[in-house]
Formats: structure tokens, sequence, C-alpha cells
């Protein structure tokens, strides 16, 4: 679904990723854990593009799409984004919000985006609050509607980019229950994410990365119970 | 009325202002002042409606630095009409830029030079208004599958013009007043009107008084709506 293979990416001097390589599976949940700066969010941005790499390709369905003959627009229209700001809309109604892109980008009739956007509120739980604005929500509640938005444009892969650090303690069990629901439906999803509890649960795959290149990688019960590289030992012993 | 003053008074005040020359002067040119206003008011209409097309687009073009011949020229462009006086740039296009276009008139000429000129401003009114929307925002869109063009049109410009009413009616009221320099070329506004008069009765004090009343009343008005749009835009 997802194949990276020896991206590197500085910010002027700074190097943030050194030829990160890895990939991610059709109905695989990938979860990417490290320290702060260590390149997490750069690797998910990269993948759809939001930031450009400076070498190395990054491979959705089979297309590299880092090629300058790929329509990246086309590519995003599947691969959804939820964003740690939630990004969400504050002149649209959670309705609007949702049915935003899919008629005006796939064009599909507001009639029928109307009913996708019903349906994805009711499985996020909001259906009551399909004619309010973002500003009335809930940190939880936004990131949830973010999720739907995101959900509507009917992507093959969700990327998220740590969903839950910018929440209150008491509004992060039920965003990721969310995303709980959307992996047991099959969903194929790559998580930047702080919360371990989560990736040991929910997640197929763990990537430790450290200092822009992955460290370890493996199993939740592999990489959290029996970690092999000392980085990944130090960082673990002070999250978990 | 009457008795109510020269009660209070002890004369009658109003006939008292009667007698005096300059009050006279201007109960008597006071429709052609207002001639004068409607005047002003057409010009500074036209000179904000095309000042906020160009605006719009040289304000875009800013910031568009992959397009460089537009971005270039949109600070060419943004650099000339805010470094030189708007009277200067009155002068230069009615006196020598103009008539190689053939006779343009006076009125025409006042409307493409503030357009111009308002054009400048407010292209930097929507640069700001645009940067100060949250990077998110285009991220949002455009993670959605939306190119630059519609991410901005559905997205950023929205949200954008909220921010930009305030300093969009500064600049309204500014060229506003501004518009007095057209006098200069001829274009019978409100101060040349006033000139006029002046020239011919000598009532320095009740011509120019009436002008500055008549001009206050419009930036007031303008103020007003300006207020009452932000406070709209704050509810919704």
């Amino acid at each position: 679904m997802i194949r990276v293979e020896n991206v590197c990416k500085s910010f002027g001097l700074l190097e943030v990723l050194k030829g990160v390589s890895c990939y991610v599976a059709p109905r695989e949940v990938v979860c990417v854990i490290g320290p702060s700066g260590s390149g997490k969010s750069t690797l998910l941005r990269c993948i759809n593009q939001l930031e450009t790499v400076q070498s190395g390709d990054v491979m959705i369905n089979g297309m590299d799409i880092t090629h300058p003959s790929i329509d990246i627009n086309k590519i995003r229209q599947q691969v959804g984004m939820v964003f740690q700001l939630f990004n969400l809309f504050p002149h649209k109604t959670t309705l609007e919000n949702i049915t935003l892109a899919p008629t005006k980008i796939l064009k599909i009739s507001p009639a029928e985006a109307h009913q996708r956007a019903v349906t994805l509120l009711g499985k996020v739980g909001l259906l009551d609050k399909a004619d309010v604005y973002p500003h009335k929500l809930s940190g939880g509640q936004k990131q949830r509607v973010a999720i739907a938005r995101a959900l509507a444009m009917q992507p093959k892969v969700m990327l998220f980019d740590e969903p839950t650090s910018a929440l209150d303690p008491e509004m992060v069990g039920e965003v990721l229950e969310v995303m709980k629901d959307l992996a047991h439906e099959g969903m194929t999803m790559m998580v930047v994410t702080h919360e371990m509890g989560f990736a040991r649960e929910v997640g197929h795959r763990v990537m430790f990365m450290d200092e822009g290149v992955i460290v370890e990688e493996g199993t939740p019960a592999h990489l959290f119970d029996n970690p092999q590289n000392p980085r990944t030992k130090a960082f673990l012993s002070k999250v978990l | 009325m009457t008795q109510l003053t020269s009660c209070i008074f002890g004369f009658n005040i109003v006939e008292k202002m009667m007698d005096i020359h300059g009050f006279e002067v201007v109960t008597n040119n006071f429709s052609s002042f207002m001639v004068g206003a409607l005047v002003t008011l057409e010009l500074t209409a036209l000179a904000v409606a095309f000042g906020m097309i160009l605006g719009l687009v040289f304000g875009l073009l800013r910031l568009a630095p992959n397009f460089k011949i537009g971005y270039h020229l949109s600070g060419l462009y943004i650099d000339f009409f805010r470094g030189t006086p708007l009277f200067v740039q009155i002068l230069l296009l009615y006196f020598g830029v103009l008539p190689f276009f053939g006779d343009i008139g006076a009125f025409t000429s006042a409307v493409i030079a503030c357009s111009l000129n308002s054009g400048a401003y407010i292209a930097e009114i929507v640069r700001a208004g645009i940067q100060a929307i949250d990077q998110g925002q285009m991220e949002a869109g455009r993670s959605l599958g939306m190119n630059q063009r519609q991410a901005m049109w559905y997205i950023i410009l929205p949200q954008a013009y909220k921010v930009v009413i305030p300093p969009l009616i500064n600049e309204f009221i500014a060229m506003l007043k501004d518009t007095s320099l057209v006098s200069i070329i001829g274009v019978s506004e409100l101060t040349l009107r006033g000139k006029l008069v002046y020239a011919s009765t000598y009532e320095p004090a009740w011509v120019w008084g009436t002008i500055a009343i008549i001009y206050f009343i419009m930036t007031k008005l303008l103020a007003m709506f300006g207020d009452y749009m932000e406070r709209r835009l704050a509810t919704e």
C-alpha cells in the first residue's frame, strides 16, 4: 500500500529524515513512536507530500508519488489525514466540513454527500452536532469530526499525526475508540502517537524512530516487551 | 422654533444668522455642494470597487512566489503606488500618460488614478488577511485532495474576508478623503465646488467649514457601516 524508500528530508541545515525506509501493507495498522523531534510527523507528512522530499521514493499503490508527472491531488484524495490540531474549517458547520471536499472535489451530488456525512457522523457518535460550528465543539469532538471529514473521501489509507496530543486527558479515549473501530473494519492506517496503550493494543506493527531514522520495528509484543536496541529501551523506560 | 430661540437668547437667532453673509453663501450653494458630494461618493465607490479587484489579483500574486513574473510585477506595482503621492499619480496619469490613449476625460482619469492607488493598498490588506489564516487550514484542504486554487477559494478566502474588513473600511475612508485631490484636474467633486464658491465669495470659514462637515458626515457613515459589519461577522 505505502512503501517509503530511503527518504531524506531536511529543513535548511537540520536533517530531519536520514534515509528512512518503511512500508504499510493493506489493512495493516502501523504505529510510529519516538521522542519529539525524531522525524515521525515529518515522515507522515512526506507520505502525502505535504512536505516534499529531497531524495528517496514514496510509493502509494505502486506509484511513485514524488514523480513530477503524478497528480498529487488525485493521490491525496485516497490518503486521508488527521492533524494534531484538527484543522477543521471554522466557517463551516460540522456537516459542511464533511461534505465540502466530496461535493467540490469528487463532484458527488449534495444529497449523496449529505447521506455520507450523516452516516459518518453517526459512526463517530456526533449526529446531534451536525449543524454546529467547530468552535462550539470540545477537542475530542473536533477530532472525531476531522476523522469523519477525512473518511468522507473514502480513502484507502488513513494517516494520523498525533491525533490525541492536543486533547485534554479525558477526551483521548473517545478519539482512540473511533480509531480502534476503524482499525477493526480493516482500514489501512499509519498512526504517529504517544499513546503506547493504543499502539500496543491496536497496532499490528510498531516502529520506533529517533533522530531521523527508524531504530527498531516489530510487533507490539516484541517492541514493548523485548526491545533490542538500547535507544528503544531508554525511550520506553521513560514513557511506560 | 423662532419663539423658542427668542425666549432663550433674547433675540431671534435664526434671523440673526440670516444676516450673516457666509450663511447665505452656504445655503445658496448647498445644492451644488450636495451634487459635489455625490460625485465624491461616486468616485470613491468606483475607485474602491476597481481597487478591490486589483487588490485581490495583486495580493494573490504576492503570495505566489512560484509564479515569478506575477510575484515581481505585483511587488513593483505595490511599491510604486504606495511609494509616490496620490497627488502626483493623478497629475502624471491625467497629463502624462492618458493623453496617449485619446481624450479620456478628467473623471475617468481620476477613477483610474484612485483605483490604481487604492488597489496597491488593498493588495497588501489582502496579502496580510490571507497570511493571518492558520497554515493548517491550507494543509487540511490540500490533504483532502484540493488543489491550491480550490483550497484558496473554498477555505482560505471565506475566512480571510472577515479579517480584512476593518482595514478595508479604513482604506475606504482614506480614499473618500483623498478623492479631494482630483479637484486639481478639474473633476467637479466636493472640494472643487468649495474652491469655486470660496473664490467668488471670500467666506473661507463658512465654505470650508461646510465642506469639512459634509466630508465628516460621509466618513462617519462609512465608519458606522464598518462597525456594523464587524459586529455582524463577530456573532456569525
